[in-house]
Parts: C-alpha cells; sequence; structure tokens
C-alpha cells in the first residue's frame, strides 16, 4: 500500500465515479462498446490506482513499481480514464480515444501510453504475464507485487487454467488476481453461456487463497487488497460481485451495454445520475 | 544441434546473468546442464505453452532475456497469439527455440512435423527468425540470439546433424552464407537440408553443372541483396527446405524476386509434399518421397535447370 497517499473513501468514491464519468463520455465519444464493463470495474480500479498500488505517475517505469494487468481488454476506456484522473496521462487525451491516429486504442494498449504495462484485448493473455511478473520478482527477491483484473467470461479460456496451475506450484503470493465478475458475457449471462460456478471453490481447488467481495464497496475493496497476501505461499484471488452498467440505472445488468453507445440524451441523463449521486 | 544449442545457451549464461530457460516440460537429458547450473534461472512452465510464452513475456518485461523451449508445433503454433500479442507486439527479449523443425520426429506422425512453422513465424512483427544448417551454425545463432534485443524464433533439428562448416563462418543476422562459388544455378538451402544441398552441388558438378550454394540460416529478415545477385548472376535458382513449399524459404525468394525490376532468373522450389504426411516413415524417408534426397533433387534440378 501506499504510504505517501492514504486516500480516505470519499475520495475513492469520487475517483470512482471520475472514471465512470470518463467511460460514459470516451464512449460516446468514440461510439464504442464495452460501457457496461468499464462501469462494472470502475470501484475496483479506483480502489488499485487511489489507494492500493505503489506506482509513481511521474516515473512510470520505475523497476520497483507494482505492476497491475487489466487482462480484460476491452474495459480500454476505464483504464485511460483511471491513468489519466491519477496523473500518468493528460486528461484531454482521453478526447481522442479510438481517433483516426490517437494512442489511445479501444483495447488497451501499451504504445504511447504512459502507466500501462502491457497491450491486452484477446481474452486470456493477462493472468500470465503476470505470473511471469510475479515469478521475476520472487526469483529476485523484490518486494514489488504483481496485479492483474479479468473478467468473467475471460475464465472460458484454456490459458487462464494454465496460469491458474502454474502460480500456486510456485507459490506466488505476490500476484494477486481480481475477477470482475458482473455475470454477463458476450453473449447471455455467464450462467447461460458458460457456468462458472462454484467460482471460488474452483480457484480454492486450485490451490489460490480466494476471498469474495462486494466489487462496489470500495471501503471492503480497500480492506482485502491491503491484506494480501491472504495465506503464505498462495497466490490470491478476488472474485469482485459487481453489476455490468453500474452507476447508470438504464444500463445496469443490461447485455445491450456490452455493445451499445449512449446517444448525447443518454449521456446526460447517465452523467446527471451520476453527479447526482442517487 | 540440439547438443550446440545448450551447450552455446550454457557458456552464454556464465556471462549472461539475465538469461532464463523455460521449457514445456520438454528436454529430458538435454536441458538439465543448465537447470542444474542455474536453477534460479530455470523454469518447467508443465504442459502449458500459452501460459510459457504469456510468462517469458512477464519475465522479460522485468529487464531479463527468456529462452522458451518445445518441440516444433507446440513452441510456436500452439501459443501463437501470445507470442504475437504478448512477444512480437511488446518487442520483447523472449527467444523461441523449436527443436524437430521439419520432419525430424517423422515416425511420430504429423502432429510432431513441424512443416508450416517458417511461413507462419515469418509472417509475424518484430520477429527474427533463424533456421541454422548445422552445429556451428546453431552455434552462432544461439550467440547472435541471445545477444540482439528483440524476439527471436530459432528452428533446430534434432541432434546428430553433421558438421559442414569447417571453420566458423561471419555469421550476420540477415545474411546468407556463401558455401560454393559456381556459375550455372544458385541452390539455397535453409535448416538441416544443407548437409543434402552441398551433396546435391558435387553430383551437378559432375554433369557439368557449376552450383553455386547459399546457406540461409535467417529466414526473416532475408538476404534480399544474396538473392538479388543470384538472379542476375546465375541462370536459376533453387531453394531447399524441409517445409511446405508455400511461404518459407521458397515463398521468402519468390518475393524478392517479384520485386525485382529487371529480369531474373526463374525459381524452382523444393520442399516437402504430400503434407499432411498420413504414415509413419523416418526423416529419410519422408525427405524421400517429397524428392528432396540428394538424388531426386539432383536430377529435378538438370531437368528443370534453363539452358
Amino acid at each position: 500500500m501506499k504510504d505517501h497517499m492514504i486516500a480516505d473513501i470519499e475520495a475513492l468514491k469520487d475517483l470512482a465515479r471520475r472514471i465512470r464519468s470518463q467511460s460514459l463520455k470516451m464512449t460516446h465519444h468514440a461510439n464504442a462498446s464495452h460501457v457496461g464493463t468499464s462501469l462494472s470495474m470502475a470501484d475496483l480500479l479506483a480502489v488499485l490506482y487511489g489507494e492500493i498500488l505503489n506506482v509513481r505517475p511521474e516515473e512510470p517505469g520505475w523497476p520497483g513499481r507494482d505492476r497491475f494487468i487489466l487482462s480484460k481488454g476491452h474495459g480500454a476506456a476505464a483504464l485511460y480514464a483511471t491513468l489519466a484522473e491519477t496523473g500518468f496521462i493528460p486528461t484531454e487525451l482521453l478526447e481522442s480515444y479510438c481517433d483516426n491516429g490517437a494512442s489511445l486504442t479501444g483495447h488497451v494498449s501499451h504504445a504511447e501510453v504512459s502507466g500501462v504495462e502491457v497491450s491486452t484485448g484477446s481474452l486470456g493473455h493477462g493472468l500470465s504475464i503476470a505470473c511471469g511478473f510475479a515469478l521475476s520478482a520472487k526469483r529476485d527477491r523484490k518486494p514489488w507485487k504483481s496485479f492483474v483484473l479479468l473478467s468473467d467470461g475471460e475464465c472460458d479460456e484454456g490459458s487462464i487454467w494454465e496460469a491458474a496451475l502454474f502460480a500456486p506450484q510456485h507459490r506466488l503470493d505476490n500476484l494477486t488476481a481480481i475477477i470482475d465478475y458482473n455475470k454477463i458475457q458476450s453473449f447471455g449471462t455467464v450462467e447461460e453461456v458458460i457456468d462458472l460456478h462454484p467460482l471460488a471453490e474452483k480457484w480454492s481447488a486450485f490451490r489460490w487463497a480466494v476471498r469474495e467481495v462486494d466489487g462496489h464497496d470500495v471501503s471492503k475493496i480497500r480492506e482485502v487488497l491491503s491484506a494480501t497476501p491472504f495465506e503464505k505461499g498462495k497466490p490470491n484471488l478476488i472474485i469482485a460481485h459487481t453489476t455490468k452498467g453500474k452507476g447508470v440505472r438504464f444500463m445496469e445488468n443490461k447485455l445491450l451495454w456490452h455493445y451499445k453507445s449512449p446517444n448525447a440524451d443518454q449521456l446526460k441523463e447517465a452523467l446527471c445520475e451520476l453527479n447526482s449521486g442517487t | 544441434m540440439r547438443t550446440a544449442f545448450i551447450n552455446t545457451l550454457v557458456e552464454e549464461a556464465e556471462q549472461r546473468t539475465n538469461l532464463w530457460l523455460i521449457t514445456g516440460d520438454l528436454g529430458y537429458s538435454v536441458l538439465e546442464v543448465f537447470s542444474d547450473k542455474y536453477p534460479d534461472r530455470y523454469v518447467n512452465a508443465g504442459v502449458s505453452e500459452q501460459n510459457m510464452i504469456g510468462m517469458a513475456a512477464g519475465i522479460s518485461q522485468t529487464g531479463k532475456t527468456v529462452i522458451t523451449y518445445s518441440i516444433g508445433n507446440f513452441a510456436t503454433l500452439r501459443c501463437l497469439e501470445q507470442i504475437r500479442n504478448d512477444v512480437c507486439y511488446h518487442n520483447l527479449n523472449v527467444k523461441i527455440v523449436a527443436v524437430g523443425g521439419g520432419v525430424a520426429y517423422g515416425p511420430q506422425g504429423y502432429t510432431h512435423h513441424a512443416v508450416e512453422d517458417l511461413a507462419i513465424m515469418r509472417s509475424l512483427p518484430k520477429l527474427t527468425v533463424l533456421a541454422p544448417g548445422d552445429p556451428i551454425e546453431t552455434r552462432l545463432a544461439v550467440q547472435a540470439m541471445v545477444s540482439t534485443d528483440g524476439p527471436f524464433y530459432l528452428r533446430l533439428g534434432k541432434a546428430g546433424e553433421p558438421r559442414i562448416h569447417h571453420e566458423p563462418p561471419s555469421f550476420q543476422i540477415g545474411k546468407a552464407l556463401e558455401m560454393r562459388q559456381g556459375k550455372d544455378v544458385t541452390l539455397i538451402s535453409t535448416g538441416g537440408m544443407l548437409h543434402t544441398t552441398i551433396q546435391v552441388g558435387e553430383k551437378l558438378a559432375l554433369s557439368g553443372i557449376s552450383a553455386r550454394i547459399l546457406s540461409m540460416p535467417c529466414l526473416q529478415p532475408i538476404d534480399d541483396d544474396a538473392i538479388q545477385h543470384a538472379a542476375v548472376s546465375t541462370r536459376g535458382i533453387v531453394t531447399i527446405e524441409e517445409h511446405i513449399c508455400r511461404g518459407g524459404l521458397g515463398g521468402a525468394v519468390a518475393e524478392v524476386l517479384a520485386g525485382m525490376l529487371q529480369g531474373h532468373a526463374p525459381l524452382f522450389r523444393a520442399g516437402l509434399k504430400n503434407i499432411p504426411f498420413q504414415k509413419a516413415g523416418d526423416q529419410d524417408y519422408i525427405r524421400h518421397l517429397s524428392r528432396l534426397s540428394t538424388p531426386s533433387l539432383e536430377e529435378d534440378i538438370r531437368n528443370w535447370l534453363p539452358s
């Protein structure tokens, strides 16, 4: 945890609200998809970047930094918004999201985007890379940690389970994977498509130390993320129960908002709701 | 080649303390000389090639040079997207090593025949593609690979290939090696076909055909100058590879020739046919069926070469 910047809960909530607002504006501007996924993980990103990750916006390549990978790369808008709101990239840059020639692509890009460790977009890549980070730090006896945020649909990928087998074998307790469990994937609910239930038991059986948390309660998220390693010698897995489209009532739990971009009126209504705090 | 690879790697690891080796649970009785000496820089990822490459990317991002090791297709095709996205896109120091290139694992069947790998790997951005022709070239290729930044693919045969070079040649990435001078036809070989190609050159000489021979241990970047020179200085070019005829060495040479503004010599691509090969058969047998044996090649080239 950062020792120089202990944010209070209200500040974290405000950061999450700003991430959501920016994500909505960016998605509207670009006529892009995936606003629902950005909204579902905004609170997780706010706590990670607002308090947990030991990173330096002014020195993004600092070797001692914690590493974070957004493996669900289709949530790029929320990550870029987070990086802007925490000082890694200029806020004005967000206005170019998905524009011709812009560096902010619709899936996470490391190229020319300060603070992004790796490009993602094809699901199932991030956990393995995060294992590589964690193993390297372990072997070098470095204190920095490796974090990765996965989607629930992403857990359909076989490569996730390859990495899930590897991490406990090498006692990577400096690795924390978080699943944004909003229970809606590309073509329907997780239950309808490929049911992950019982998800916690699966990861426990793979010898991860598992915790479940309300993925919209910043206090609880902070508490659980501050408590790693949960068990010495075990990688950490946090199942964050979330709502797709969280924070904008007409988007919540609607598959449609995996694809649709808010029009001007919808954007106005969404921002109004976010700003009113209702 | 396999022996030259691991011995050179162990030597390099002595000086290069950031050099790691990850295997996909293969290399029994081969890799122990590395793992015993450098256990902190050795990882067995298990039978999980996608995770192996992703991890290699992560480890490399922390300042290390990572060698990944497996058999032909497992090292490449199984984890192709991880190679493309995680390694090549990020331009990382990950060096992908595959043993059993071509039909070295002949009787084991088509699953173990790495015969499309050069075409596929050659298309990836930032990736240097090496297929050395003998143990000497292998040694030089490994040295070049670990001392040059960026992703590499190194295609090896198995073990026991004969040494062709008497002295270590001047090995440069992107450069062909001239093995024999000649004025009638240019034979270009990649990988383990070098020994056969030398024999073919000798046989052609008996028929009065003077063959120039180039070993092409680097497929990407390809030596455009050597190919263009061959195209104007000899009457024909023959590519010889243990790979399908599309997209490998023959494909690469065809691309260079197609871009030439002046007239150029015609191209004969010798490579594997009958793919997928569905029966058992050792390397020599499958080569023979594909007319990649010395007598077949000599006959085909003699009949094809324009006067």
